[in-house]
């Protein structure tokens, strides 16, 4: 056990390591370089770059230096957790995230704890739906929650719940009213998928003769499903959840613009606007390191759900 | 449909007596035996009197499929007297499923209303709702399904299933009681250690314990029926009598009644009081074992008996013996390592674990020039590995496979694929062994392709083979997917003589396969050995089918040969205990001792 | 999609059980013989497949010629037709440049879809290639081909993407890149499991013992079972790239200004959410149902032309 988990926090290391390296250098790939980028980047698409101040720029960002200097000195500071300072606001890029990080696992937390109880229960529910036209209508909303843009639902919210109805203020942070409407935007995609997923799961492993058996004993529909079948049916819809809180954190680059909250989402989107490298790049390293750290944890649990699974570190 | 309800007291049921007597499905030729009014008293000692344990009267269910319905049971009657064991035997598709479930109230969704009547003790179960059929269920009718492996839930210990029809039906108080229950219960159903059972999970399990732990499961709440679905039809056959054997224990001395549904005639004449032959949803045939299968009446029944391989038919025609060998394998042998998870974290735990697995240990054999050798063995034993060896589908670690003087073994690979020409494989699957994009003519055509021979000539070859397999032309253009499973493997076995070959490895070629389909097959084979003078390795877990088709036997357990020899040998002589033991596990053998307990 | 079931433990299967549903099966399709005639009737039968495709020819023919379709100009101002609501005039109103939205729509979802099909291009094509490799090679190459894909899988498709653009500039065909090589992962598994199931069925089996060359068992089994699986995620994908691509657009990564893309009409729409619902509705609607419509007829794609 502690052994699989060392080998699974080296190959997640690994991976984190290639990550970064890889933005790292196609960083120094792209046609011109970073700092004619970000100068362009500031003005406009045809603007000329003065080659004086690009060259002051660079001094002052250390990117006159040998790659591989730059590249050890990037590593080390990964290592530290230190990711440079920020090209567009000069701040330490630690402490940007630090400051931006509480908001966005707030709403991030909100959305995936919707995400789990209405997923499941959606596909309960249809699962135990006995009329066939009932069954796939549930189906068909769940398959329009995923198919409808997030920052789209977060307009349409603002616009019947805070415009119209005023049930709910329509941005900022704060009290727990104002996570509701953002919250709901975020998880709304995850929501569909997660049914579809689970549903799809539930269906098989309803089918499945442990079932009958439970059914020949006595057992209720209720009970053969929530009982028997949803655990049989969990371990795909958990590898899912595991990858969603990655996308879960991505998506809210979009909900935090549409609701105008600060946090990691707003941050990235600036940082891009920007082109502020030393950001995207921390920004990718933390992002890379929650989707090891979740996947890690849903895979230790995995066992607990179905005893014939074997953790094995290959 | 020759029966209608019992009526109320001729041949009313017996108490249990083996093979004996008479009948209940009242089909209205059999008599009433002289012994049956004083047994009378003792059946109908229960509060139902006259009323038979279970009867269905003129039974319909019917599916509604995508594109259109099919009606799986039309019009099916039947009766099972208390205490009593009947079976329902029939084909795939023939409805005897359906009809087990439809009792129990557990068809599948998409099922239409159920029509007839199914009567418990007197009392109509159709039209009941789900919420008064539960108290029925695992209360006064107990369920044995098919797949005992797949029948547990995997993610629960084995103790928590069987308790769970003591909660149910609130027959056990206070978490200690139940526990001592579940032991009571496992121990009843013949597992050693019921103690140990109770804690482990199913995977933990073999299969022959996983369906003893369901008889438990059936015969927790007590019932005065069980249904068991073709209970022993996933397990090997030593283990099949064990269970059988069992099932019959339990059943006499609680007096409970068995429907027991089968494709296997040999299990329901060894086992049963009465027969039900079942035919595309309707019952064709019912009465005393002894005469369903001894002096079948119905054309259906007696297709049926004909067509099931049996110990006591004529063997197979033996070879002229002064042909010189096709196939020599010395010592061949193949041992895996237990595999490391394959795309990296999950992996189902192997009950053998890290290590090594001998799964071929040293087997040789000869087979003369258009001579034919069984392999028989149980699940395990490693005889697919050794048909992957002699077709070279895989590398042996060591030993010699010598076709025609040439060793398979070490021959280099290009000159191993010009010699592939010669040793063809049959696999059983026969939907797997096609590709789903290929019409019949492409799959045929295949290996003629591989060897050059021209497109014109591939097309005649193609007509000649289905000619060979006796497939109508016509199927040259069909796909896998629109052809019946037989059919299918007439394609296989076409496509496995397009080349023509002079050995034939056919690994478990019928077992897929419903009896008459199995028994067409079987005479296929036996009429293209003797027309084209082919070698047979033909790999098999049914004595009887390798009986009819092979004149020599080897037996394979755990990766050795235990014992070879010649057909008629070997059966009437068997050395080795464990032949014997295979021998004696046979269904529809005279009774040995081996049918004690064990 | 990449998520797998594992099924783990080897119950025995029942064929007996699977020759029944086969013969069920096989006695559906006696019933009908013309291929297309069945279709058409199986079209008829189920309105929701018939109304998404009704759908998505319509924006076929959105982008094949969208001046058929929308008689204004999308970029025309008008500046004393602003904000007018829905009516005859305009049928989707008109926005605070008083340009005519349905027009801009027409538009917008020309660019939306040609892109989304150059990212599923781009994913369909690379990713199926290295998982293709992948799944034919294995060994230590195999290895380091999924690694690479996991890689790629460890960051979030959305972030990936913005890191991309970030690189190679704003506009359209770049968002289209990005998104393509976020999609990259998913076929890479998906052609990488199909290449191995295939290669282990009965039929390599039986076509190897035929005598068959490896290269004539890739070009005539291998290839032409895993291709199905794959295009279908490629249909199913189409929808999912769609959404990717305008909220990267929504997030004014896309085209430059005047010119009309659904996520950017939704994001300029925002300052009018109070009085001008239709700038932010009509944009949003119409991405939804294309993206709902692809992933109903590739789900009939799946369910039909698999199996068969």
């Amino acid at each position: 056990m502690t052994r699989y988990v060392l080998v699974r926090l080296g190959n997640g290391l690994f991976v984190l390591w290639a990550a970064l390296t890889v933005s790292f250098m196609v960083l120094h790939l792209v046609p011109g370089d970073a700092v004619t980028v970000m100068l362009r980047g500031r003005g406009g698409e045809g603007s000329s770059v003065d080659p004086a101040a690009a060259d002051a720029l660079r001094a002052q960002l250390g990117l006159d230096r040998p790659l591989y200097a730059q590249y050890l000195d990037f590593v080390w500071g990964a290592v530290r957790l230190d990711f440079g300072t920020s090209f567009a606001t000069g701040d330490e890029v630690s402490a940007v995230l630090g400051r931006s990080l509480p908001p966005t696992l707030e709403l991030a937390a909100a959305a995936l704890l919707l995400t789990l109880v209405a997923g499941v229960a959606a596909a309960v529910t249809a699962s135990l739906l006995p009329s066939a036209p009932l069954r796939s209508a549930v189906w068909s909303v769940t398959v329009a929650g995923g198919a409808v843009p997030s920052f789209w639902t977060g307009i349409i919210l603002l616009q019947v719940f805070s415009f119209r109805l005023g049930w709910f203020p329509a941005f900022g942070e704060g009290d727990l009213s104002r996570l509701v409407l953002p919250a709901f935007a975020l998880a709304l995609p995850g929501i569909g998928t997660l049914t579809q997923v689970l549903g799809r799961s539930l269906r098989t492993a309803l089918a499945d003769p442990y079932v009958r058996t439970a059914r020949a004993k006595g057992a209720s529909r209720l009970r053969a499903t929530t009982v028997h079948a949803l655990r049989n049916a969990a371990i795909p819809a958990m590898t899912l959840f595991g990858m969603m809180v990655g996308g879960i954190v991505a998506g809210a680059v979009i909900t935090e613009t549409v609701f105008s909250r600060p946090g990691l989402g707003t941050l990235t989107a600036k940082a891009i606007d920007t082109h502020d490298f030393p950001v995207i790049r921390a920004l990718v390293f933390l992002v890379g390191a929650l989707y090891v750290l979740i996947n890690l944890a849903v895979d230790l649990v995995y066992p607990k759900v179905d005893p014939r699974i074997v953790l094995r570190s290959a | 449909m020759t029966d209608t309800t019992a009526g109320p007291t001729t041949g009313a049921p017996t108490h249990p007596a083996p093979g004996s007597t008479p009948c209940t499905t009242s089909d209205a030729t059999s008599a009433p035996t002289p012994d049956s009014a004083a047994d009378a008293a003792t059946a109908a000692a229960g509060p139902e009197g006259p009323d038979p344990l279970l009867a269905l009267t003129d039974l319909q269910v019917s599916y509604a499929t995508r594109r259109g319905v099919v009606h799986a049971v039309r019009g099916a009657s039947l009766t099972v007297p208390a205490g009593r064991t009947v079976a329902l035997v029939g084909e795939s598709g023939s409805g005897k499923s359906s009809a087990g479930l439809a009792v129990l109230g557990l068809l599948p969704d998409g099922t239409g209303p159920v029509r007839g009547s199914i009567r418990l003790a007197g009392r109509e179960l159709v039209g009941l709702p789900d919420r008064v059929l539960r108290g029925i269920r695992g209360r006064e009718i107990g369920f044995i399904p098919q797949d005992p492996r797949a029948s547990l839930n995997p993610v629960q210990r084995v103790g928590t299933q069987v308790a769970e029809v003591l909660r149910i039906h609130r027959l056990s108080r206070g978490r200690a009681e139940t526990e001592r229950r579940v032991r009571e219960l496992l121990g009843e159903a013949g597992l050693p250690d019921p103690g140990r059972t109770a804690e482990q999970f199913p995977h933990e399990l073999s299969g022959g314990m996983c369906q003893r732990v369901l008889i438990a499961i059936a015969l927790a709440g007590r019932p005065r029926l069980l249904i068991a679905d073709e209970p022993t039809s996933a397990l090997d056959v030593t283990v099949q009598r064990r269970i059988l054997d069992h099932l019959a224990e339990v059943t006499r001395q609680a007096g409970t009644g068995l429907l027991l549904i089968t494709h296997d005639l040999a299990v329901a004449a060894e086992r049963a009081d009465l027969v039900a032959v079942m035919s595309q949803g309707r019952i064709v045939e019912t009465g005393p074992s002894a005469d369903v299968i001894g002096a079948p009446r119905h054309p259906y029944t007696r297709e049926l008996v004909a067509a099931a391989p049996s110990l006591t038919a004529p063997p197979a025609a033996a070879t002229a013996p002064a042909a010189g060998p096709l196939l020599t394998v010395e010592n061949l042998r193949r041992v895996f390592r237990a595999r490391p998870a394959p795309a990296g974290r999950r992996e189902a735990a192997s009950p053998a674990g890290r290590g090594r697995i001998t799964a071929v240990d040293g087997v040789s054999f000869t087979l003369a020039r258009g001579g034919s050798l069984g392999i028989v063995g149980e699940s395990g034993s490693g005889k697919s590995t050794l048909a992957n060896l002699l077709l070279r589908l895989d590398r042996p670690d060591a030993g010699r496979i010598v076709l025609d003087g040439v060793d398979l073994a070490t021959v280099p690979p290009a000159r191993l694929r010009r010699l592939r020409r010669n040793i063809q494989p049959v696999f059983q699957d026969s939907y797997g062994s096609l590709d789903p994009a290929f019409t019949v003519a492409e799959a045929i055509a295949e290996p003629l392709r591989a060897f050059g021979v021209r497109k014109r000539a591939r097309a005649e070859r193609v007509a000649e083979l289905l000619d060979l397999v006796r497939l109508p032309a016509a199927t040259a253009g069909r796909r896998p997917a629109e052809l019946s499973g037989g059919q299918r493997q007439r394609v296989s076995i076409a496509r496995a003589l397009a080349l023509t070959p002079r050995l034939l490895v056919l690994d478990e070629p019928v077992s897929a396969l419903d009896v008459s389909v199995q028994a067409r097959i079987l005479t296929l084979l036996a009429e293209l050995r003797a027309e084209l003078g082919l070698g047979y390795v033909f790999i098999s877990h049914d004595l009887a089918v390798i009986r009819q088709v092979c004149d020599l036997v080897l037996v394979m357990r755990r990766g050795r040969a235990v014992e070879q020899g010649r057909v008629t040998e070997v059966f009437a002589r068997p050395q080795h205990p464990y032949t014997r033991e295979l021998l004696a596990a046979v269904p529809g053998r005279p009774p040995t001792p081996a049918r004690s307990l064990t | 999609m990449s998520v797998t079931t594992a099924p783990p433990g080897g119950a025995p299967q029942d064929h007996r059980q699977h020759q029944d549903d086969r013969d069920h099966r096989e006695r559906d399709r006696e019933q009908g013989r013309s291929r297309a005639g069945r279709r058409l009737r199986r079209l008829a039968g189920r309105p929701g497949l018939l109304l998404a495709v009704l759908y998505l020819a319509l924006v076929l023919g959105w982008t094949v010629a969208p001046g058929l379709f929308a008689g204004q100009d999308p970029l025309h101002t008008d500046p004393a037709q602003s904000l007018v609501a829905p009516g005859s005039e305009h049928w989707f109103g008109t926005d605070n440049l008083g340009r005519d939205v349905y027009a801009r729509v027409v538009h917008g979802a020309r660019v939306s879809l040609v892109a989304g099909l150059l990212a599923v291009g781009l994913a369909l094509l690379a990713g199926s290639v290295l998982g293709a490799l992948a799944g034919y090679l294995t060994g230590w190459l195999d290895h380091l081909l999924m690694r690479v894909v996991e890689v790629l899988v460890v960051i979030p498709g959305l972030l990936l993407s913005l890191t991309v653009v970030s690189i190679l500039g704003f506009g359209t065909t770049h968002v289209a890149i990005a998104v393509g090589i976020a999609g990259i992962p998913g076929f890479a598994r998906v052609a990488r499991a199909e290449v191995l199931r295939i290669r282990g069925s009965a039929y390599v089996q039986a076509a190897v013992a035929g005598g068959n060359r490896t290269p004539a068992i890739l070009v005539r089994h291998i290839l032409p079972n895993a291709s199905p699986p794959v295009l279908v995620l490629a249909a199913l994908d189409i929808g999912g790239a769609v959404l990717s691509i305008s909220a990267l657009s929504f997030l004014g990564y896309g085209a430059a200004p005047p010119a009309p893309e659904l996520g950017a009409m939704v994001s300029e729409g925002r300052d009018y959410m109070t009085t001008a619902w239709w700038l932010t509705t009509f944009p949003g609607l119409t991405i939804a149902l294309v993206v709902l419509a692809t992933s109903r007829v590739a789900r009939a794609l799946e369910r039909t032309g698999v199996s068969s």
